[in-house]
């Protein structure tokens, strides 16, 4: 059977997966979006934490994804559901880009702008709201979109704990011998990977601040 | 002395950096309400980590900064920095803003009325001498005196009684500068505020100061009045005002 006869057969089954894939996906990225971004902004105010914050997450980045799944299993709540050590492990490995591009984003403001705020009395907060985050919004995102699109790779190791999504099919395709198999899997979320990067680049274009043509 | 009348004092204020190399050493001088004191010297000096003592982007390590009768430690910072207008030769105008909300964020975040802020922008734009519709453009589309002339703007916006400069016209050529010096003048002259100048011109400091602080190594050498400072007959003020000869006396006649 080919790949082609292989999508159309199973399109239920594909998609619902895809779905699963999506999903895994983009709760593990909200996550670190929540935990990354004001931990990265932590280390802009506090530089003592710098250096262990980006330590540890470029350890954990440094860890193969086989085996963090692997590490995970026995761990209390999440070990119970495959699903949440997917996301759990995909949120770990999206942490770095996120932290260094907010702390890279926020750090690369103009000194003599950020000097011009405090000197014109804005509180640290309305510095960071009006005046760092704004300007800072488009490398944070670009951090964003590597993390979504190393994600969506990612996810496909999720189905060795039998988390689901498309690398069901590719680990199936693998056992069965079927490059067909293999391709269902690999090929939507090649696509995903794709339309996220795409969706994401136009955005972070969206929100550069308006410079010199 | 009556301290309603002097609006910055410094009283031996000294600033160590972390190193324990010292910028500033005993300095004292008073800045009378309504008076532009030029802080001349040269890179190194000290002028700017002055500057920076007023509105406490920096803390002295001795001695005391009195604005408006209350020592600088004894504000908040962010009304003290509000009380004190700010302006520096990067200008730092946020890029993401238009002109207009550029000038109009600190009457924001200071609850004014909107209309009342509306207003204000075109004032102030038009008291700079630009063209009120400039206020919808974003920074990068200005020239760099046009930034100038903004950035001198925003520092007024909330009409503080207080103008902290460093090097506003720095970064300018010769004759927009020269503008610009004589815009500010007649500007202080209608607005009469306190303004604290940083210059490394000895003729911007001779054109604008009320009086020149003369300051070296981190020491301040001479506080006189303009005409005190030109008869001066200290060795390194004579070096300063001999640079305003020297291009004549040195190539003679062109």
């Amino acid at each position: 059977m080919n790949f082609w006869d292989f999508m159309r057969q199973n399109k239920i089954e594909v998609a619902s997966l895809a779905l699963e894939h999506l999903w895994m996906v983009g709760l593990s990225t909200l996550l670190a979006v929540a935990i990354g971004i004001p931990l990265g902004i932590l280390i802009t105010r506090k530089p003592r934490f710098h250096k262990p914050v980006i330590a540890t997450a470029n350890v954990i980045q440094t860890i193969p994804s086989l085996a963090l799944f692997g590490f995970l299993l026995p761990t209390p709540w999440f070990g119970d559901r495959a699903g949440r050590i997917a996301i759990l492990a995909l949120m770990l490995y999206a942490l770095l880009p996120l932290i260094r591009n907010t702390y890279t984003g926020i750090k690369s403001v103009d000194p003599g702008v950020v000097e011009a705020a405090r000197g014109m009395g804005l509180t640290d907060r309305q510095l960071l709201f009006k005046v760092e985050l704004p300007l800072a919004a488009s490398v944070i995102l670009a951090g964003i979109r590597i993390a979504v699109v190393i994600s969506v790779g990612l996810a496909t190791i999720a189905a060795a704990v039998g988390a689901g999504g498309l690398g069901e099919l590719i680990f199936r395709g693998l056992a069965m011998v079927n490059n067909s198999v293999i391709l269902a899997g690999a090929v939507p979320a090649a696509i995903m990977a794709l339309l996220a990067d795409v969706l994401l680049g136009w955005l972070e274009r969206r929100l550069a601040p308006p410079r010199a043509a | 002395m009556q301290p309603a009348e002097t609006a910055i004092a410094f009283r031996a204020v000294s600033y160590q950096v972390r190193n324990g190399r010292e910028v500033l050493h005993d300095v004292t001088f008073e800045i009378p309400s309504g008076e532009i004191l030029v802080l001349l010297g040269r890179s190194g000096s000290g002028k700017t980590t002055a500057l920076k003592l007023v509105n406490r982007l920096l803390e002295p390590s001795h001695g005391e900064i009195v604005v408006h009768g209350r020592p600088t430690r004894d504000w908040d910072t962010i009304p003290l920095r509000r009380h004190t207008g700010y302006a520096i030769q990067e200008v730092g105008l946020f890029p993401h803003y238009r002109v207009g909300r550029n000038i109009a964020l600190l009457p924001e975040i200071e609850n004014w009325p909107k209309e009342r802020i509306a207003e204000r922008v075109k004032e102030l734009l038009k008291l700079v001498g630009l063209d009120p519709e400039i206020a919808e453009r974003y920074p990068h589309q200005l020239s760099g005196g046009q930034r100038q002339r903004v950035g001198v703007a925003r520092a007024l916006a909330a009409d503080p009684p207080i103008l902290l400069m460093d090097e506003p016209f720095g970064a300018l050529d010769p004759l927009t500068r020269a503008d610009l010096q004589h815009e500010f003048l007649s500007l202080q002259q209608k607005l009469n505020k306190t303004v604290l100048f940083v210059t490394h011109d000895v003729r911007e400091a001779l054109l604008l100061g009320t009086r020149i602080a003369l300051l070296e190594a981190g020491r301040l050498v001479a506080c006189q009045s303009r005409h005190a400072f030109l008869h001066s007959s200290d060795a390194l003020v004579r070096r300063y005002l001999e640079t305003l000869g020297e291009i004549s006396e040195k190539r003679g006649p062109a």
